[in-house]
């Protein structure tokens, strides 16, 4: 395992020196660029992310000494298999509608003891100080493969995240007017290089959806799809989406229901 | 004071749509923004609130009244305070602007001059193969368009405030949000006209 990681870390190396070195004509970059990318997708270091999230699930930790083995997702305490891939939901303990990392967070605080503050230290990782979220976000999605996507749509308050996430999709505000259908409106569009689904529909949402969270070469770190809101907030010139917030899980709800149906096939690997 | 009332009617009529029974209101649209989201850096809770523009877009998705946009694209117009003189700068500065792309987030230095990211949507110098395509080509611009005082004047407004000529352009208000200075903008609209510009090789 460790030695085929290694190896495809040397590929993605290569592949960066690669597209580093590309000489500056439009055809060649592109292809050197598909190249990349399509050696990316073939390999990725989110198994390392994987199996340190199933490590972390089982530590006993915090003022109880307890692991999260315990922890709900929604088809009931300690069944993982599977359950990613029916999230958001709605869940009868909290009253809520909620995404896998607020649900892991309520089950730190109430499981391991831990305060919020505490669950909440390092929500995102960099290559010096990583994230537990990140490496459990990995392990637990990672137990979705192939399950096709079946997020809650039919309790009343799962309806009105929909429509709330559907709402704020279309939402525009801030110095540039941007909403995120401004990025992910319109079919067959770009930013830069970078191809930019159609997550209001979904062929794109279930292509988006089923390959997040997400190993990211340009940050050498797995990715949560909370990670994903708040950058695509970052660059939409708004103010900070709190991490598990309503807002930002009725948009992922949004999202999950539309990719109902596809197989989860993550963690993926992104640029 | 016209313009006030057909944009009263407007939103008057979109709201008495038939929507969905589960859709929430724009207040509760409001009300969850202002819970859920907190300032950071440079980037305050006000950014939530909308104006009129984009919010007689969000509310039409994209797609207002006839009347009511060319009312308002006027009114944007009009506040745009287009310099007296040339409006030609430095092409060379300017590609700098195109080709940036900080500035406005909470994560950058609001002392320091944004970019305007020009490339993340739009096609430039044809020798540039990394450009997005939100918005139009704009390889050899001037070359169909001409580069005259009128077509100065409307690049000058058209980065200053897109809105003012498609009222929900995707293009953000460059001028009136205060991400660019009236010489950044001349500089790109040099960038985009002057012939000398790899715009326009």
């Amino acid at each position: 395992m460790t030695k085929r990681s290694l190896r495809r870390g040397a590929v993605t190396t290569a592949a960066l020196i690669a597209v580093a070195a590309a000489p500056a004509f439009a055809q060649d970059e592109k292809k050197e660029i598909q190249k990349y990318q399509q050696m990316i997708a073939e390999g990725s270091p989110a198994e390392l992310w994987e199996l340190s999230g199933e490590e972390l699930w089982t530590k006993k930790q915090g003022p109880k000494n307890a692991s999260l083995e315990g922890c709900d997702l929604g088809l009931g305490a300690g069944k993982v298999k599977g359950a990613y891939a029916h999230l958001p939901r709605y869940f009868k303990d909290t009253g809520r509608v909620m995404d896998l990392e607020a649900r892991l967070l309520y089950c730190m605080e109430t499981l391991q003891g831990r305060s919020d503050k505490d669950a909440r230290a390092r929500l995102f990782g960099n290559a010096n100080k990583p994230s537990e979220m990140e490496f459990l976000v990995a392990y637990i999605v990672g137990q979705s493969r192939g399950v096709p996507m079946a997020a809650g749509a039919s309790h009343p308050k799962e309806k009105e995240a929909f429509e709330m996430g559907k709402a704020l999709f279309f939402y525009r505000a801030g110095p540039w007017d941007f909403s995120c259908a401004s990025c992910h409106g319109e079919e067959g569009k770009r930013i830069r290089m970078q191809d930019l689904p159609v997550l209001s529909e979904p062929p794109g949402a279930r292509k988006a959806y089923t390959t997040w969270p997400a190993y990211r070469v340009s940050n050498s770190q797995l990715k949560t799809m909370q990670w994903r809101l708040n950058d695509c907030y970052r660059q939409m010139r708004f103010p900070e989406p709190t991490f598990g917030s309503d807002a930002t899980i009725a948009l992922t709800h949004y999202m999950a229901v539309l990719a109902k149906g596809a197989p989860y096939a993550g963690p993926g690997t992104k640029r | 004071m016209k313009t006030k009332l057909i944009l009263g009617l407007a939103l008057g009529a979109l709201a008495a749509a038939p929507f969905a029974l589960a859709e929430p209101t724009a207040d509760e649209v409001a009300a969850i923004q202002k819970r859920d989201f907190h300032k950071r850096g440079q980037a305050g809770m006000d950014r939530i609130e909308q104006d009129a523009v984009q919010r007689v877009c969000t509310d039409s998705h994209n797609k207002p009244p006839e009347a009511l946009a060319k009312a308002m694209e006027s009114d944007q117009l009009k506040a745009i305070p287009f310099p007296s003189g040339s409006l030609i700068g430095d092409w060379k500065k300017g590609a700098k602007v195109a080709s940036g792309g900080r500035g406005m987030t909470w994560s950058d230095d609001p002392k320091k001059p944004s970019a305007g990211g020009c490339y993340n949507c739009h096609q430039l110098s044809a020798r540039q193969p990394s450009y997005g395509t939100i918005g139009p080509s704009l390889t050899g611009f001037a070359k169909k368009r001409g580069n005259g005082p009128d077509m100065q004047k409307y690049v000058y407004g058209k980065v200053y405030n897109a809105k003012a000529y498609s009222l929900c352009s995707n293009m953000p208000r460059f001028g009136s949000s205060g991400t660019l200075t009236e010489e950044q903008i001349k500089d790109v609209v040099a960038y985009v006209l002057d012939a000398n510009s790899p715009v326009n090789k």
